[in-house]
C-alpha cells in the first residue's frame, strides 16, 4: 500500500477493485465503511455482486478481465474533460502524450461493450475520481490474477497519476495483500530476482555487498524461476525442491499438474505445521512450529513491522523453520548458528536499507512502518511524497486484451475463483479449528438462479464443473451474487480441489496465473 | 484551541474546551466507574454509574457525557455520589444470577469489581428475574442475555466500529434486552462472528466460548502477538494456560485498534490440532515413517548435495512461506542462494 489502513477512512472517493473486502481483509473492510459514514462515495469494480458491492454507492459490474478496458476509459473521460491535475502531471511524471493517444479509442461508449458498464455510469465514476480531494484506489487479485494482471495495475497506476492522487495522506493506490507475512516474504528476497530490499540479483555491486555480509566468493548472478516455472521444469531441470510453509497443490492453477511435477523430482523436502496435500508427497517432511511457538516479525500490507512472540513451547519435536533452515545450512556446510531471531533482524537490516532503523528493541515500542532507513526515522506513514521512490513517474500506456480462456459452446461459463471469510487460503489452518469449519464446514458453487433453471439445478444439488484440466463435484447455491454465465467458489476446501480446473495460464510479466478466469461447463451430478 | 479550568477534588485542572468531566478526571489520576462509557463509542450517558457532584447543579451529573466547563466544581468521590453508585450496583444485581462461582467472566467483570469497592453484598431488592434462555448454538460466542446490564456498548460496537449493525435494544421496560432484527439467534442473522461485541461487554453476557470454558481469567498468561492469517497485520492476545493457546483477546493493536474478525479471534484451534506435524516422517519403502531430526535433517543435507553436485545448482529449486516470519524467509534465501547456489526461490504471492 502507497497508504497506511487508517488513512484509508480519511478517503472521500474509494475505488474498490476486485476486492471483496468485507470478507478477505474485514478489519481493513472497517476503515471503508468508516470513510462511507463520514460521506465518502465508495465505487465498486467487480464481475460479482459482493457484500462490498452492496456497500457501494455506484457498483461497476464489469465482465470478467475488461479492466483495462474500463480503467482506460477513465482515462480518457478525465483527459477529454481536462480533469486531469496537470501541476503533478507536469512536473512529476512522463509519458502522458503516449498514455493521451492510447486512452483515445476507449470511449465510454466504445468500452460499453467490452465492459458492461453503461457510458454514463462510466463518466460518473471518472469525474468522481478525478474530482475528489482524497481518492483511495484499493484492489486485491479480483484485478491482479489475470493474463494483463500488471497491465491492469499500470492502468491503475496511470490513473492516481493523471490526477495526483498519491504521494498524499488518504490518497493512493492500496493493494491489499492477501497473507499475513506475503509483504514480508517479498521484502526478505524470497523472489527469484531480487535480494532482501528488492535488491537486484543481477547488479554486480550489490551480490558483492551480500557476499561480503554473509562470508562467501559469490553469488549467483542468474535470476531464478518462479514458482510456476520451477513446476514446468520439475523432473526435467529441476531435481529437487524444498518447500517450507506452502501447499502448491491446492493453491496454483491446474492442480493435476503441480501433483505430476512434483511426482517427478528426485527428491522433494517439504517442511510444514501439518501433513499437507503437497507434504504427502514429500521424501523427508520437517515438523515445523506455528506462529504462536516461535519468534519473529512479520510485515503487513501497510508496511509495518510488527512483532511475533513466542507464547508456548514448541509442539511435540517441531522446531522453528528459522532453526531447521539452520540446520540444513549447517549441515550442508556452511555453519548457521544463531541464537535469536533477533540476531536474525539485526543481520537482515544491515543488508537491506528499507529495514535499516527498525531492531526487536524499536518494535518493542509498536510496528514500524519501511522505509525506515535509520534508527531514528519514525518510519514511513505514506510512499512517494513529493517524489516517486524511483524518480519520475512514468505512465505506461497499456491495451486492453481479452482473458486466455473464454466461454465457448463446450464450456460455455466463465469460473472465477477466491476467498471466503471464514477460511483461509488451503485451509489447512481452517479447518482444523474446532470453530470456523464447524459453522461453515462445506463449500458450494455460486451459480445464477437463470442459469441454475436452464440446466435443472436446485439449491443445494450436487453439480459437476468441469473445465480443459479437470473436474470437481460440489454444491450448487443459487444466487445473484454471480451474473448468468459466470460462476465462483473458493480454493480452501481439499474436498472441492478447484484449482484442478484452473488455468494456469500466467502475465509474462509477473507471472502471476489467470485464477480469475477460465472457462467450465456445469452439469447436474445425477 | 481554547482551554477551560475546572477543579475535580480539590485539584485544579486545565484541559482542552470540549474534554469531559470523566477524562479531566482521568488525567488527574481520578477513578470514577463506567459500564456504557466507552473511548471510540458515542456516548449515550446511559447507565449513570459515572455521574459525579457538581457544585451548584441540580442533579447529579454523567461524566462521559458532559463537558468540562470553566470554574466547575466536581467532587467524584462524595456522599451523594457513592450512594448513587451503590443504588445503581443493587439494582442491577436484582436482576443478575448470582452464578460468580461458575461465570467465565469472573474476576474479569465490572459489576463484580464495583460492587466489591463499593461493599455492594446483595441486591437490596426483590423482584422479578429474567430467564432467557441461553444462546450457544454458534461455535464462537455465548449469549447470555439474563447477565446483560444493557449498556448498549455491544450495540454501538456492531454498529460504530464494525458497520453492520446486527443487534439494538428490543422490547421495552424491564423486557428490554439486545437481540438481532426478529430476535433470532446469532447464527440465523447476519452476524459475521468477529467477537468486537465480546471485547467491549462489561459483564458476563457476551463471551468466547472456547476461551471461557478452558480457563479462569487470572489463570491465563497474555502475550501479545501478531495475526497469523490475511495481511491486515491484527495484534492481539494469546491467552495461555498451562503451555497451551486457549483463546484470543483484543489489545489495542496499531493496524487494527481492538477490532478482529472471526479467524483472528476464533481461529486458534489448529495450534493443538492433533494433525499437528511433533516429529520429522522419511519416506521409507514409499511410506512416510517417523525419523529423528538427525537422520532427516543429514538425509535432506546428502540428497540436496548430490544433487547438486551431479546437476548443478540450478537443478534445486525452494518455495519460501508468505505465512513465515522475515527472519524464516530471510535464513531460507539466504540458504537458497549461499548454500544451493541458485537464485531459484519464490513463493505464493501471486496465489
Amino acid at each position: 500500500m502507497t497508504n497506511s489502513i487508517a488513512e484509508i477512512a480519511g478517503a472521500d472517493f474509494i475505488l474498490a477493485i476486485g476486492t471483496n473486502t468485507t470478507e478477505t481483509h474485514p478489519v481493513i473492510a472497517l476503515q471503508v465503511k468508516k470513510a462511507k459514514r463520514e460521506g465518502a462515495t465508495l465505487v465498486v469494480a467487480d464481475p460479482r455482486r459482493t457484500g462490498m458491492a452492496d456497500l457501494a454507492q455506484v457498483h461497476l459490474q464489469l465482465k470478467s478481465g475488461s479492466d483495462i478496458a474500463m480503467l482506460n476509459a477513465m482515462a480518457n473521460v478525465i483527459i477529454n474533460e481536462g480533469l486531469y491535475n496537470k501541476e503533478f502531471v507536469d512536473t512529476r511524471t512522463k509519458g502522458f502524450e503516449a498514455l493521451k493517444e492510447t486512452v483515445a479509442k476507449y470511449t465510454p461508449e466504445h468500452v460499453e461493450e467490452l465492459t458492461g458498464i453503461p457510458a454514463d455510469t462510466m463518466k460518473q465514476v471518472a469525474r468522481g475520481y478525478a474530482n475528489a480531494k482524497n481518492a483511495s484506489i484499493l484492489y486485491t487479485m479480483g484485478l491482479t490474477q489475470h493474463i494483463c494482471g500488471t497491465h491492469n495495475v499500470f492502468a491503475v497506476a496511470n490513473l492516481a497519476m493523471l490526477c495526483g492522487h498519491i504521494g498524499k495522506p488518504n490518497s493512493g493506490v492500496n493493494p491489499l495483500r492477501g497473507q499475513n507475512n506475503v509483504q514480508g516474504a517479498c521484502d526478505m528476497g524470497a523472489l527469484p530476482g531480487v535480494f532482501t530490499g528488492y535488491q537486484s540479483v543481477t547488479s554486480d555491486e550489490v551480490r558483492a555487498k551480500y557476499a561480503k555480509a554473509w562470508g562467501i566468493n559469490d553469488l549467483p548472478a542468474k535470476p531464478g524461476l518462479t514458482v510456476g516455472d520451477m513446476l514446468d521444469a520439475a523432473g526435467k531441470n529441476v531435481k529437487g525442491m524444498y518447500i517450507m510453509g506452502e501447499n502448491p497443490v491446492l493453491s496454483d492453477p491446474d492442480a493435476d499438474h503441480v501433483v505430476h511435477a512434483l511426482e517427478k523430482l528426485d527428491f522433494l523436502v517439504v517442511q510444514d505445521i501439518f501433513l499437507t496435500e503437497t507434504a504427502r508427497l514429500a521424501d523427508v517432511v520437517l515438523p515445523a512450529t506455528s506462529f504462536a511457538e516461535k519468534d519473529g516479525t512479520f510485515s503487513n500490507t501497510e508496511r509495518r513491522v510488527q512483532r511475533v512472540r513466542q507464547a508456548i513451547d514448541p509442539v511435540g519435536n517441531a522446531r522453528a523453520d528459522w532453526q531447521i533452515v539452520s540446520d540444513v545450512a549447517t549441515a550442508m556446510g556452511y555453519p548457521m548458528d544463531y541464537n535469536s531471531t533477533a540476531e536474525i533482524f539485526d543481520e537482515l537490516a544491515s543488508v537491506t536499507p528499507s529495514y535499516a532503523g527498525i531492531s526487536y528493541d524499536r518494535l518493542e515500542e509498536g510496528g514500524l512502518q519501511w522505509p525506515c532507513p535509520t534508527p531514528d526515522h519514525p518510519g514511513t506513514q505514506y510512499l512517494h511524497k513529493d517524489k516517486f521512490v524511483g524518480g519520475i513517474g512514468n505512465f505506461s500506456a497499456v491495451e486492453y486484451i481479452p482473458p486466455a480462456e473464454l466461454p465457448d459452446q463446450e464450456y460455455p461459463f466463465v469460473l472465477s475463483t477466491g476467498r471466503r471469510y471464514y477460511h483461509y487460503h488451503t485451509g489447512t489452518m481452517t479447518m482444523r479449528t474446532g470453530a470456523l469449519e464447524v459453522h461453515y464446514g462445506t463449500e458450494s458453487l455460486e451459480i445464477n438462479p437463470a442459469d441454475a433453471c436452464k440446466l435443472n439445478i436446485a439449491e443445494g444439488d450436487m453439480v459437476r464443473v468441469k473445465s480443459r484440466r479437470g473436474q470437481v463435484e460440489v454444491k450448487a447455491n443459487l444466487t445473484e451474487v454471480v451474473p448468468p454465465g459466470m460462476v465462483f467458489t473458493s480454493f480452501h476446501f481439499p474436498e472441492v480441489p478447484i484449482n484442478k480446473l484452473t488455468n494456469s495460464m500466467k502475465d509474462p510479466i509477473c507471472k502471476i496465473p489467470e485464477l480469475k478466469v477460465c472457462s467450465v461447463s456445469i452439469e447436474k451430478v445425477s | 484551541m481554547a482551554e477551560v479550568t475546572l477543579t475535580i477534588n480539590g485539584i485544579e485542572v486545565t484541559v482542552p474546551q470540549g474534554t469531559t468531566i470523566l477524562q479531566a478526571a482521568e488525567k488527574l489520576g481520578f477513578f470514577i466507574p463506567t459500564f456504557c462509557y466507552d473511548p471510540e463509542l458515542t456516548r449515550p450517558g446511559s447507565c449513570r454509574i459515572c455521574a459525579v457532584e457538581v457544585e451548584k447543579a441540580k442533579n447529579l451529573t454523567v461524566s462521559c457525557a458532559t463537558a468540562a466547563k470553566n470554574g466547575m466544581v466536581v467532587h467524584t468521590d462524595s456522599p451523594a455520589v457513592i450512594e448513587s453508585r451503590k443504588t445503581i450496583l443493587e439494582l442491577l444485581l436484582a436482576n443478575h444470577p448470582e452464578d460468580c462461582l461458575t461465570c467465565g467472566r469472573n474476576g474479569d467483570c465490572r459489576l463484580q469489581d464495583y460492587a466489591y469497592m463499593y461493599g455492594v453484598r446483595e441486591a437490596g431488592f426483590v423482584g422479578e428475574k429474567h430467564a432467557f434462555e441461553i444462546e450457544d448454538e454458534n461455535p464462537f460466542i455465548i449469549r447470555d442475555m439474563n447477565k446483560c446490564i444493557l449498556c448498549g456498548k455491544c450495540i454501538r460496537m456492531c454498529d460504530e466500529i464494525q458497520g453492520n449493525n446486527v443487534i439494538d435494544f428490543a422490547y421495552r421496560g424491564f423486557r428490554t434486552k439486545v437481540a438481532t432484527s426478529m430476535d433470532t439467534p446469532l447464527s440465523d442473522s447476519n452476524c459475521v462472528f468477529c467477537g468486537n461485541c465480546v471485547a467491549v461487554c462489561p459483564v458476563g453476557a457476551l463471551q468466547e466460548k472456547g476461551l471461557r470454558a478452558a480457563a479462569r481469567t487470572w489463570e491465563v498468561k497474555k502475550v501479545k502477538t501478531t495475526c497469523p492469517y490475511c495481511g491486515t497485520g491484527c495484534s492481539f492476545e494469546l491467552n495461555v494456560k498451562d503451555n497451551r493457546v486457549v483463546g484470543v483477546t483484543s489489545c489495542d493493536g496499531d493496524a487494527n485498534g481492538r477490532a478482529l474478525c472471526v479467524k483472528g479471534r476464533f481461529g486458534y484451534g489448529f495450534i493443538h490440532h492433533p494433525d499437528r506435524l511433533k516429529q520429522p516422517l522419511i519416506r521409507k519403502d514409499g511410506q512416510l515413517v517417523e525419523a529423528t531430526w538427525e537422520e532427516a535433517i543429514g538425509l535432506v543435507a546428502v540428497k540436496l548435495g548430490g544433487i547438486k553436485r551431479e546437476n548443478g545448482a540450478d537443478a534445486l529449486a525452494v518455495l519460501s512461506s508468505a505465512r513465515c516470519t522475515n527472519e524464516d524467509n530471510y535464513l531460507l534465501q539466504k540458504l537458497t542462494r549461499v548454500v544451493f547456489g541458485t537464485n531459484n526461490i519464490d513463493h505464493c504471492a501471486r496465489l
